[in-house]
């Protein structure tokens, strides 16, 4: 407030005359994003990966939907047909990056904290340590978590979304934001599907109206059932990232 | 809770427009369709600004609706949530309103 004449603000002019000159504040108008700098840090992630030819994948789901135990499977069956590599993060601990070193992947584990997803920043310190071949599948694994990480671009090529069984039909109703984002929805966990309610073809409605354009597949990663449909996914973005 | 990330993220984007002045007031577009939940970024506001050029400002924050186009029957609507289906039943649609999440000005003290 002016101690002068008492105005608080331009166009609210205080109780005393006004022919005194001070500066009240202006408005600058800035019309900008919020997450223009993780944008922009994405845009050169996406740059970055371009100029090698590497494939990026952002795999996002809740916890326990199955990302890691996917990733070791893919890792196992592609051997020597993929060149795969993984950025894993995790809030703690390294337990997730040493299974998919033991499944024969490269990776990098990324640990967030108090932090609920990933961002463009962490990932590009990843990449550059991951040092991913070209023409290689570069899987970043995001905390486990379907709010947050839907908000922020890392630079990936492809959005997944995964969602198993065990965590019910309604899943894309309760969290649209991340699943509209998705360009391939993966069930997970079919193998348990005689054991609880899910209803396949209603998954796959409630995906059609919060995310029309989003391919959606059905996998176990114990038995093996659906996964030749992931892998024939996955490899046939390789060459549009090499390109 | 991404909203703390979210302040942060605001504060280094106006410091950066404007390094060294100092901000009384911040105002803000979050959309119904940006993820973001107001009151949550108004609890991290004063967190994320603490000693920063941006410290003790006032937040003013505006959520404007969601607002769709159909790309099958053309009609424009305002979806009751975040489901966006046209009534005529297709969820191919174009959205024109809801997902901003930018900062629309600033005042400099």
């Amino acid at each position: 407030m002016c101690a002068t004449c008492g105005c608080t603000d331009l166009d609210e002019p205080g109780p005393l005359s006004h022919d005194h000159d001070h500066d009240h504040g202006r408005t600058v108008t800035l019309q900008q994003k919020i997450l223009a700098k993780n944008d922009d840090l994405a845009q050169r992630n996406r740059e970055w990966l371009r100029e090698r030819g590497v494939l990026a994948i952002n795999l996002m789901s809740s916890p326990g939907s199955g990302k890691t135990t996917l990733l070791e499977r893919t890792g196992r069956d592609l051997a020597g047909k993929l060149a795969l590599a993984v950025v894993e993060g995790d809030q703690e601990t390294a337990l997730d990056a040493d299974r998919i070193r033991t499944a024969g992947c490269e990776v990098v584990q990324i640990n967030t904290g108090a932090g609920c997803h990933l961002d463009a920043a962490m990932v590009a310190g990843a990449l550059r340590t991951l040092a991913p071949a070209p023409g290689s599948v570069v899987v970043i694994e995001n905390v486990g978590n379907l709010v947050c990480p839907a908000l922020f671009d890392l630079g990936e090529t492809a959005r997944v979304v995964l969602a198993s069984v065990t965590e019910g039909t309604d899943k894309p109703l309760k969290y649209p934001q991340m699943f509209r984002c998705a360009d391939l929805v993966v069930i997970t966990k079919t193998d348990l599907g005689a054991y609880v309610n899910f209803d396949v073809a209603q998954f796959g409605e409630y995906i059609g109206q919060v995310s029309p354009q989003a391919t959606m597949t059905s996998l176990s990663a114990v038995s093996g059932a659906g996964l030749p449909s992931w892998y024939d996914w996955l490899t046939s973005l390789v060459p549009a990232a090499a390109r | 809770m991404h909203e703390l990330a979210i302040a942060e993220s605001l504060v280094d984007a106006v410091t950066e427009q404007l390094p060294g002045q100092r901000i009384s007031e911040v105002r803000l577009e979050i959309g119904a369709l940006s993820g973001v939940v107001a009151d949550a970024l108004l609890f991290c506001f004063d967190l994320a600004t603490e000693g920063t050029a941006l410290e003790g400002a006032s937040l003013e924050i505006t959520e404007p609706g969601i607002r769709c186009e159909c790309r099958t029957c053309g009609q424009t609507f305002d979806p009751d949530g975040p489901i966006l289906l046209c009534p005529c039943g297709s969820a191919d649609v174009k959205v024109l309103s809801g997902q901003q999440l930018s900062i629309t000005s600033v005042k400099v003290a």
